[in-house]
């Protein structure tokens, strides 16, 4: 069961009240569930379906486009590492491995502890700042390995 | 050689986002002189302005605005702020630095387009952004900057913030119209332009950041002023984002028609550790990549295109001779295999055969005849596909191949050299 909790629920006439039509809301409401949640679990594409009056196929089908929206549960800091070009040419792929390293995981995997999911992402448009990458809402630029552990070690 | 500051002249200024302190700037100065005008006026200062598109194809914005159906309504303006194209940053500052200047820009272009709504589509990623925009909404709904009957007008716009959720290609206009009405971010057919049939299928105007930035220095000052900016065909200043290999990076707004070496030496400090320019990208990661001995061209949308590139996005990527160029176009291509939507066979398959080759080459798995096979691909490619992004995938590989083929041999050659 997936429902929208209280805070929330009050938010979407307020998102629905921006658009003259109701699928309009679609990607908002994946935003909202996923920021609940963590993640879009199935359950709750068919509680957004229900909302805008979309089947829970078509939602589905929606969301699987965007490259944001998680399908399963996620570490609770979601690292991404820009490598493309601004950031290769400052050393990001380095500095990457030294991230995954100093987190003993790969690439796209979560540590054990839940805490820390790694992935490679593309261009953030910081690319006057790289090497970058963001974790969870937070853009961290200029990146060094010092930078790093500190960024990594202050996260609780 | 300085920066023209048209857009950027108190970006640095403490709390620029809060209205009290942009209207201490003179922010929203121009909305009187906007209501004692008529929209038709309006319309032809833009476009006496000489202002193109700055998101990437140059287009002029007053000949766009002219061009909504006639008597068709509603209207929308969509500001386009998914800024996706690799090494672009500069709406990204725009946006966080000075919120209500993009605001003020969209009040004056839904006025002289007659148009009551408005949305932001950001790129997902820029929640922060986005939240600090919906601050500045409110600020300026408080103010009657926005609302029914702005400033006693009689003129009613409001503007809604939108997030996307990643994906390059809803960058692209009318992808990012399928996004903004909940569906998958995959491009239209046109025509119908957008103009005609755009969002939810009315006239929609769809400008970048940069360029709703530039109206209202445009209303204020008069079209003659900033058209007596840049070149003959590429007037006033533009926002450069510099990144890469360069001492100090930065965006930094210039005159159109200042040379690359300006840029890159007198602005950006020149190249880290004193090594020699080896390449740059003038527009963002789709524009092809130009030759050192080309560094005295002129920033501006003919000259660059003159040299065999484009302006694009106005993203200078800065490469060293440290470099091979195969390493940099191979992440390139791996991008466009990423983002290419898969709505049509040239782009999606020519896409991922490219990465393919190229990474085999890299590897130091290739041979000649594969680099032949790689000009043949874009060559495939280029004009076939569905929506520019296929073009834009042929940018980096093309022009790498064209001015670095010695690069691509050299790996080619540690690979004969290894097999012996
Ligand atoms: C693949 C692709 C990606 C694009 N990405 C962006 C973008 O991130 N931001 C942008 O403003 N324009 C982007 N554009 C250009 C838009 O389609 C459109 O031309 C532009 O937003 C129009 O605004 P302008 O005339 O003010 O430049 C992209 C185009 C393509 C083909
Ligand atoms: S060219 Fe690429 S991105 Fe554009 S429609 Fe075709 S597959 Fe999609
Ligand atoms: S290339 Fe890394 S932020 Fe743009």
């Amino acid at each position: 069961m997936f429902e929208f909790s209280s805070a929330n629920q009050k938010r979407i006439p307020e998102i629905l009240a921006k658009y003259p039509n109701t699928q309009s809301a679609l990607l908002p409401l994946l935003t909202l569930a996923q920021r609940q949640e963590g993640y879009v679990a199935p359950q709750a594409m068919v509680e957004i379906g229900r909302i805008l009056k979309l089947s829970p196929g078509y939602v589905q089908s929606v969301a699987s486009f965007y490259t944001m929206y998680h399908m399963h549960p996620t570490g609770k800091y979601i690292i991404l590492f820009c490598i493309n070009i601004s950031c290769q040419l400052n050393g990001a792929d380095e500095l990457l491995e030294h991230t995954a390293k100093k987190l003993n995981i790969k690439v796209g995997e979560t540590t054990e502890d839940k805490k820390f999911t790694l992935h490679r992402e593309e261009c953030l448009a910081a690319c006057s700042n790289a090497p970058m990458m963001r974790i969870n809402d937070t853009y961290h630029e200029d990146l060094t390995k010092e930078k790093i552990d500190k960024i990594l070690d202050s996260l609780d | 050689m300085a920066e023209l500051k048209l857009l950027t002249k108190d970006i640095d200024k403490k709390d620029l986002h809060k209205l009290s302190v942009y209207e201490t700037t003179g922010g929203y100065g121009s909305l009187k002189k906007l209501f004692e005008k008529k929209p038709e006026e309006v319309v032809e200062m833009v476009k006496a302005s000489g202002l193109r598109g700055r998101g990437g194809a140059g287009f002029p914005a007053g000949l766009k605005w002219s061009f909504l159906a006639k008597d068709v309504f509603p209207r929308y303006l969509c500001c386009n702020a998914d800024e996706s194209e690799p090494g672009t940053c500069k709406d990204r500052l725009l946006l966080e630095k000075t919120p209500h200047l993009l605001i003020e820009g969209m009040i004056i272009c839904a006025y002289a387009c007659l148009i009551e709504t408005g949305y932001i589509y950001f790129r997902g990623e820029f929640q922060h952004a986005s939240d600090l925009m919906d601050e500045a909404l409110e600020e300026a709904r408080a103010k009657n900057y926005l609302g029914k009957n702005i400033m006693g007008s009689g003129f009613d716009f409001d503007i809604h913030t939108h997030l996307g959720a990643g994906a390059y290609i809803c960058g692209e206009e009318s992808a990012l119209l399928n996004s903004l009405e909940g569906r998958r971010g995959e491009p239209r057919l046109k025509p119908p332009f957008p103009a005609v049939e755009g969002l939810y299928s009315k006239p929609t105007v769809i400008n970048n950041v940069e360029t709703l930035c530039a109206v209202p220095y445009i209303i204020n000052e008069g079209p003659e002023k900033y058209a007596s900016f840049g070149t003959e065909k590429s007037k006033g200043s533009k926002l450069v984002s510099v990144s890469g290999h360069v001492k100090k990076p930065g965006n930094y707004e210039i005159e159109m028609g200042t040379t690359v070496r300006e840029l890159i030496y007198d602005l950006a400090g020149g190249i880290r550790d004193d090594n020699k320019l080896k390449a740059y990208i003038p527009g963002g990661s789709s524009t092809p990549m130009l030759p050192a001995d080309l560094v005295d061209t002129p920033f501006d949308y003919e000259s660059l295109a003159a040299a065999g590139s484009m302006l694009g996005s106005g993203a200078l990527i800065v490469i060293d001779d440290q470099v091979n160029i195969v390493e940099s176009t191979l992440r390139l291509a791996s991008f466009y295999k990423h983002e290419s939507c898969g709505k049509c066979t040239p782009c999606r398959e020519g896409t991922r055969w490219m990465w393919q080759l190229l990474d085999g080459i890299h590897q130091g798995e290739g041979t000649d005849q594969q680099v032949d096979k790689l000009v043949d691909i874009c060559d495939n490619i280029s004009f076939k596909s569905f929506c520019p992004l296929g073009d834009a995938a042929v940018g980096p590989v093309a022009s790498s191949i064209k001015h670095f083929r010695e690069d691509y041999e050299a790996l080619l050659k540690k690979n004969a050299e290894g097999a012996a």
